[in-house]
Order: structure tokens, then C-alpha cells, then sequence
């Protein structure tokens, strides 16, 4: 059957979709990003091809120019090879396989969908990676031959590793297995059996044939065994609602400080987590300066309630400093501040990962130095093994520990992409080295070499956390303030020594001159604050929009 | 909790790039280029700015040959949103009489659009720069990365993008290179006119249907818009009701037969059209992968 013959009874029966013939008028609809993935010849293109086409997201010159490459290019006989409808670099059509990732797009009256068709070719991972990161959902494709290959432990892995949760199993070529049901059960065994560990909280399996249509748009007539619902019936009506929130706090990464004029200074960024309100009361990290959400403009205009993915800008009711990196986050819970991530890496570079080398580390809007001070072990995608490695190559995964030169606020990926999500930038080629995902959120470690141990570290560490990073101007002013006190009040405790004699009157006078002096010297030291805030403020004004020592 | 709708999400997207590359980059650009994906790209400028204006200028390539009407409305739309604009000819194309008559489209438009926008880049200095183009349009812009990165001499390498993980983008680049950045990359031809009907954004006349002076060449329908356009024999001028899908320079912009006065009517005319917008772009059919050339080469 050609194309267009296929076209004609599509346009009898009513198209799917709502591109051309469809008209539904204009309202809001919801938004589902999927990826497939499966091993070359599995027919991914295919299915996209199809799929396009049957809800009449394709044109008529371009379905000419796809019968025309068909003769030309295609791998399906006098059939019309609906593959190169999306394979879009010549490279591509020349060898019939997908080399990067191609976003596609249709619609129907329920949804809007956008599809990244990645390569299967173990080389191109960090393409399909890069297209399964922004997924919402996975179509994992096996040929129904063949069963489960490595490919498809490697896909299932690295989509649960950039956090997709909800998969759906196309077990394809259907027709060349006679349509056969064992066939299809034994796929859906094998296939629940191996991806047990990945954490993804629904599976889906659908016996499809691509090329000729069974149970991708309509159901079919080969397998009335089956009795779920078509593919894209449910793509239309699958619920992709996240988990309960692992971190219940807000969220606001500062992308872009907003200063017109003298009259008006916000913030700008897209609300990571959670919810705004204006009077909300926040703070900021790293400095941890608190404030309220005075005003909330969106691109619709002022809100009193801003919600999680909007563009927002933010006025507070106190003029603190706050620049590009910074947080803007609920008074509580607040992310932790770290120095040091226990993280994944997902290699992507040329030149393998040297452990000590100094990387730039981007996360939501903040950018540091890294170094990768650990490499605990590697991932072998295919058994989900952890193996001894002391490098990783390109598309290698492993756990690592970095060193950062500033504290950054962050989560576990688990709990939020945004906060836990993060680049590797090599410092000379600007390569994006590594996708980073942080694991766990243990509060700051005690750091290998120079870290203070014990109790006594962790006090530090507390206190460091509490007080921001080296170099910060609140740990610099306390730092002074409690070393200054602490001499100050060895004077009058050896007087008392001196005295009395007795070690615990002379320790108890050092505690009592440690707790009053600040509330006698407060104001003093406020009004000292403010004239040094006020000159570190014009000195920041010029640097706010610009990443710490960028790369 | 309030879930955003599928266009409200299109438009946190492209206002996140928006800014990002404000934050990054040292002195980025707006190609505008006066269609309707450019008016929706400066519309969401000015909201992801707002109360300020958009931290860069706007920058028309004229080729000298677009439509009058195209280029009053970009003059107009400058003012009354009081932005920079600058209008960069390439006066060495001029010089040599290229012209989209007797040149032909290939290369007129290789000469007054790639060398005029590279010409245009190098000499302000432009390390970004915004362009309106949307993956669906063609299928090697389908390929393309949100950020774009270009060699010195702005040739793109599609088999070394980089990965472009969650809404991460890279903005590190060497000097001499720079970046072309799409914020409609997800949006489809559909969004682009549901978004101007629902946030009235003002596009160029010649997307509604009017009585307007055509000849038919070849399959197109042209629209004679100066006395430059000589016409062949047996070719008469005579006044249709038509409108254009996509605006680019006149003789080589195919007009269609249409009734649709509105928004309203063009969004309903769209949806039941068969043939793909860029039909009506005839660079476009140089051949199979003539738009990744083109591209490779410094096309927008």
C-alpha cells in the first residue's frame, strides 16, 4: 500500500491527531515528552515515522519528498520507509542509523507531544542520554526476535540514571514472530526481571508491529490476545504526576539579577521546587540572609502565587545581596550547602576522566570548580555491577567523590533534577565532560587531607554551614568576632586563675565573657555591619551577573 | 498545585534561555528577522526582562529584497518597543549585483543572508545570537541543539554537538566562537499562532489574506511587491486574494490562495492544510540535506 493510499483511508476513518483535519479550537493541553530508545533495526525511527504520520503530523510535500528518499535511501522495499522521515543528517540516511538525537513533535486533541528519537549505537550514548533527560517517559523497543539484548539493559539504565520513571515496552516486529503470545510474555518476564533495580515506578508492555501499524495507533487484529490499550492511546492518557516530593522546601535558582533602574531589583529564574507566595518568608544561599517575598511577576504579569516550572522574577522586602547561583529557597526546609558531592558521573568527553584535575561544575544557575578527588568504582550498564576503575572513557558511568571550591546548595537528583542534576566543563576544550548526579545528602563531610576530625569537625562543619563559605563575608566577620572574644576573655579568666586558683571559676568567667560580650558589643558591631555591607554591595553591584571565576 | 499548561511550559522554556544567555554571554543579539516566530521571540524578550527591556539589540540581515510592508513593520515594531536596531546589508553582494533574479535563490541567498548575517556577527562582535528557528520546520534543524556552538568562521559541526542534559546549557566557548540559540526549538508552527492569538502579538499584514498583485511562476503564486521583479513573457499581473505561511525576500516567497482575514481563520486554515509551511520557501528544495548544507555553511 503506498503512502498516500494509506493517507486516503486514514482521512476516511478520521485522523488520531489534530494536525491537518483536525480542527479542536484553541485550548490549554498538556505536555508529554517522551524517548525511545532500542537497538539499531529495531525500527525506533519506524515507529516515530508512523506515528507522525498517522496523526497527520506530515505533510504532503513532505510525505513526496519521503516517497522520492524511499526509492532512494529506503530499507523497506517498494514500501514507503517512514525511518526517513526523521533520520534528518545525510550521515544518517546514507547509513540508515540515527546518530543524534531528533526532536519530533505532534499532537492530538488530548496532548502535545514532543519525541526525541535517540541512537541505539553504544557510541552515541551520551546523545541519547542527552534526549532521555528531559524525558517523561520511556519507549523502550525490542525486537520481538530477539528478545533482550544489552542494548536494552544499557538504554533501561541510562534512562532510569537521568530519572525517568515511567517506561513503556514496545516489543516490536510482532509480525515476524507469527504474533505469538508466549513470545510476548516471555519478553515481559525477562524484561521486568532485569530492570527490577532501576527505580522505575510503572512498566508498560505493548506487542506492536511499527511497520504495519498493529497496536500503534489502532489496535489490531492479529493480537486480540492483547487487550491493553494501542501505544499512542496510552501516551494520550498515561499519568506522569512525580512521586510525593522527597524535598518539601522551595526553590527559586538565581538566573539573572533584574535592575532596570535604581527603582526595581529582582530576581529572576524558573521555580525549581515547590510553590511562592508573596510574604513567604525565604532565605538566600549560600549567605543565608533571610528575607520576604515581596513581589512575584510572571510572564502573565504580578501573582500572589507562583507555582513549580514558572519564569518568575521576585522582589524581597530587604535589599541583600544576591547574584546569579544564589538560591532563593523556603526558611525551611532548605537544601544543604556542600563542599564536597558524593555523586554519579555519566562520561561524556573525548579525553577520560583525571582524577585531581580542576573541572567547571554547573548546577541549576551556579557555577564552581570541581575536582574529582574519588573514583570509588564504575557501573558496568549491562549487569549494573560496580567493578574497581581508575579512569572512566567516554560513555563510562561511575561514583565519585569531588572537592568544590564553594559551597553550592543542593539535593539528592532523586529528590529534585534541578538541585541535583549537574555539567562537567573541561577548563581548555569547554567540552561538556560529564552529566553529574548527586547522591546522597549527608551533611558537609569532614574534608580527606586538611579537615579538622572528630566532634570538634563536626562542630566546624556545622558552624561553616550555618555561616557560608570560605571567603564569605559572614564567615569572615565571624571569624573575627569569636577570635577576638576568645582573647579578649582570656584576660580577665586568668585574672580569676590568678586569684582563685581554680581552673573551672576561671573557665566559667571565659564562658559568661564569651556570651555577654556580643550582646554588649551587638549594636556596635551592627552599625560597623551596615557601612561594611554598603561598600561590599557597590563593589558586587558590577559582579552580580557574572559567574564566579567562569570559564 | 497549578500545572502548567503545554504552552505556558513552551514559554518558561524559551524565557530560561533568554536570560541565560543574558547571564553568559558577553554581547548577545536578536537576529529579527520580522515573521512570526520573530515576533513571538521578541515578544518573549520583553516579558523574560521585564519591567527592564531585553539586555541586547534586535539585527535584520536585509537583503534588500524583502517585502516593503515587512520592512515598515520592522522600522515600526523598533519604535514602538523603543529597542536598538540594527540593519546590516551586505554592501559587497550589492556592489556585485547579486539579486535573487537573475543570481538565483541558491545564491542570492548564500551571498545577502549567510555571508551578510556572518559579515553583520564579526563586525559588532556578537557572541550570541537568538534566532526564531523551530525544530519542526526542517528535519536538520530537528537535530539541532538549544545552543548551537560556531567555529570562528561559523561553520556548524552537527556530529560533534554537545550533550545538552536537562535544561543545563554550556556556555562556555573559545574566543572567536560563538553561539546560535534557538528559545523556540520545541515549539511547533501551531504554538507559534496559538501564542500570538492568545497574547495578541502584532505580526506583519501579509500573513492575513488581502487582494494583493501575483503572477504565477512555475508552481508559486509571486507576489509583485516593485517594479524590480521583471515579468517573463506571457506572465500578467493580476489581483488574488492571498496570504503568506512564511515571510522571506518576495520573488522567492510563494503566496497561497486564502480567504483567512484573521487569526482565528489562519489558525483553522493551517490545521486543515496538507502541505508544510517551508513548502512555500524555495531554498529549501535545493535537494535532500540542502538546509544541513546550508547550515555546515553558516546558515542561520
Amino acid at each position: 500500500m503506498t503512502a498516500l493510499n494509506v493517507r486516503q483511508r486514514a482521512s476516511e476513518t478520521a485522523l488520531p491527531g489534530d494536525g491537518p483535519a483536525n480542527d479542536d479550537g484553541l485550548h490549554a493541553r498538556s505536555l508529554l515528552r517522551f524517548i525511545t530508545c532500542g537497538s539499531v533495526d529495531d525500527g525506533k525511527s519506524t515507529l516515530i515515522g508512523r506515528i507522525l504520520f498517522e496523526t497527520g503530523a506530515v505533510f504532503d510535500d513532505q510525505l513526496g519528498a519521503l516517497q522520492r528518499d524511499s526509492r532512494k535511501f529506503g530499507t523497506q522495499g517498494t514500501k514507503v520507509d517512514y525511518a526517513l522521515l526523521v533520520d534528518g543528517l545525510s550521515a544518517e540516511r546514507e547509513q540508515g542509523i540515527t546518530i543524534d538525537v531528533a526532536y519530533r513533535y505532534f499532537s492530538t486533541p488530548q496532548r502535545a507531544f514532543i519525541v526525541a528519537d535517540t541512537p541505539g549505537h553504544e557510541q552515541y550514548t551520551r546523545n541519547m542520554a542527552t534526549g532521555a533527560s528531559t524525558a517523561d517517559l520511556a519507549v523502550i523497543l525490542i525486537d520481538a526476535r530477539l528478545g533482550l539484548l544489552t542494548q536494552t539493559l544499557r538504554h533501561s539504565f541510562i534512562v532510569s540514571l537521568v530519572g525517568v520513571r515511567h517506561v513503556v515496552v514496545a516489543v516490536n516486529k510482532m509480525d515476524l514472530v507469527g504474533y505469538d503470545r508466549a513470545v510476548f510474555d516471555r519478553i515481559c518476564a525477562d524484561y521486568r526481571r532485569a530492570s527490577a533495580n532501576l527505580g522505575f515506578t510503572q512498566i508498560s508492555f505493548i506487542p506492536i508491529s511499527a511497520r504495519d501499524g498493529d497496536n500503534v495507533t489502532s489496535p489490531s487484529d492479529a493480537m486480540e490476545w492483547y487487550r491493553g490499550e494501542p501505544l499512542l492511546a496510552h501516551l494520550e492518557t498515561v499519568s506522569i504526576e512525580a512521586g510525593p516530593d522527597l524535598h518539601q522546601g522551595t526553590v527559586l535558582p538565581v538566573q539573572w539579577v533584574n535592575r532596570p533602574d535604581s527603582g526595581f531589583r529582582g530576581y529572576s529564574g524558573n521555580l525549581a521546587l515547590g510553590h511562592l507566595r508573596t510574604g513567604d518568608e525565604v532565605a538566600v544561599l549560600p549567605s543565608g540572609k533571610t528575607s520576604r517575598v515581596e513581589r512575584i511577576l510572571t510572564p502573565a504579569g504580578d501573582t500572589s502565587h507562583a507555582a513549580v516550572g514558572q519564569a518568575l522574577t521576585v522582589t524581597l522586602t530587604d535589599k541583600i545581596d544576591i547574584s546569579r547561583g544564589d538560591l532563593i529557597v523556603s526558611a525551611a526546609p532548605r537544601p544543604n550547602l556542600r563542599r564536597s558531592l558524593r555523586a554519579r558521573l555519566l562520561w561524556t568527553g573525548e579525553t577520560p576522566l583525571a582524577l585531581g584535575d580542576r573541572y567547571g561544575l554547573k548546577l541549576a544557575s551556579g557555577q564552581v570548580n570541581a575536582v574529582v578527588t574519588t573514583l570509588h568504582h564504575s557501573v558496568d550498564v549491562t549487569t549494573f555491577a560496580e567493578i574497581a576503575a581508575t579512569s572512566l572513557a567516554t560513555n563510562d558511568i561511575g561514583a565519585v567523590t569531588l572537592d568544590l571550591d564553594k559551597a553550592i546548595g543542593t539535593l539528592p537528583f532523586a529528590a529534585s533534577t534541578e538541585l541535583g542534576g549537574f555539567i562537567l566543563i573541561d577548563r581548555i576544550s569547554h567540552e561538556t565532560v560529564a552529566f553529574g548526579f548527586v547522591d546522597e545528602d549527608a551533611p558537609l563531610p569532614a574534608t580527606t587531607n586538611s579537615g579538622p576530625a572528630g566532634a570538634f569537625g563536626a562542630v566546624l562543619a556545622a558552624l561553616r554551614r550555618r555561616i557560608g563559605p570560605a571567603g564569605s563575608l559572614t564567615r569572615s566577620e565571624l571569624a573575627g568576632l569569636l577570635c577576638g572574644n576568645m582573647l579578649a576573655s582570656l584576660i580577665p579568666a586568668g585574672l580569676v586563675y590568678g586569684l582563685t586558683g581554680s581552673l573551672s571559676w576561671a573557665l566559667l568567667v571565659v564562658a559568661a565573657d564569651l556570651l555577654l560580650r556580643p550582646l554588649v558589643l551587638g549594636g556596635a558591631w551592627a552599625g560597623a555591619r551596615r557601612l561594611w555591607r554598603r561598600r561590599q554591595s557597590r563593589n558586587q553591584l558590577a559582579s552580580e551577573n557574572v559567574l564566579g571565576d567562569g570559564i | 498545585m497549578i500545572a502548567l499548561s503545554h504552552l505556558q511550559k513552551l514559554e518558561a522554556e524559551a524565557i530560561f534561555i533568554l536570560r541565560e544567555v543574558a547571564a553568559t554571554c558577553d554581547n548577545p543579539v536578536l537576529l529579527y528577522s520580522i515573521g512570526k516566530d520573530s515576533a513571538v521571540l521578541l515578544h518573549l524578550a520583553m516579558k523574560a526582562f521585564s519591567p527592564g527591556k531585553p539586555p541586547f539589540p534586535l539585527l535584520h540581515v536585509d537583503t534588500t529584497w524583502k517585502f516593503r510592508e515587512m520592512i515598515a513593520f520592522r522600522d515600526e515594531t523598533a519604535r514602538r518597543l523603543g529597542l536598538e536596531l540594527i540593519v546590516h546589508i551586505n554592501q559587497d553582494g550589492v556592489k556585485a549585483g547579486i539579486n535573487p533574479v537573475t543570481s538565483g535563490s541558491r545564491i542570492h541567498t548564500d551571498v545577502m543572508k549567510t555571508q551578510g548575517l556572518k559579515q553583520a556577527l564579526d563586525k559588532y562582535g556578537f557572541d550570541a545570537a537568538f534566532g526564531g528557528a523551530r525544530r519542526d520546520e526542517e528535519k536538520s534543524r530537528a537535530k539541532e541543539r538549544v545552543f548551537s556552538l560556531r567555529s570562528a568562521d561559523h561553520r556548524w559541526d552537527p556530529k560533534n554537538q554537545r550533550p545538552e542534559p536537562w535544561s543545563l546549557f554550556n556556555t562556555a566557548k573559545k574566543q572567536g566562537e560563538s553561539f546560535r540559540v534557538f528559545p523556540l526549538s520545541n515549539w511547533t508552527e501551531r504554538d507559534v499562532w496559538d501564542y500570538i492569538a492568545l497574547e495578541s502579538i502584532p505580526v506583519v499584514p501579509l500573513y492575513f489574506a488581502a487582494p494583493r498583485p501575483v503572477l504565477r511562476r512555475g508552481d508559486a503564486l509571486i507576489m509583485r511587491d516593485d517594479e524590480r521583479l521583471p515579468l517573463l513573457p506571457g506572465e500578467v499581473v493580476e489581483t488574488r486574494m492571498v496570504r503568506f505561511r512564511t515571510l522571506g525576500c518576495y520573488p522567492l516567497t510563494g503566496a497561497i490562495e486564502s480567504d483567512a482575514t484573521n487569526l482565528t481563520d489562519i489558525i483553522a486554515e493551517m490545521r486543515a492544510s496538507q502541505s508544510s509551511e517551508r513548502q512555500g520557501r524555495i531554498i529549501d528544495h535545493d535537494g535532500t540535506g540542502s538546509m544541513e548544507q546550508k547550515k555546515q555553511e553558516g546558515y542561520f
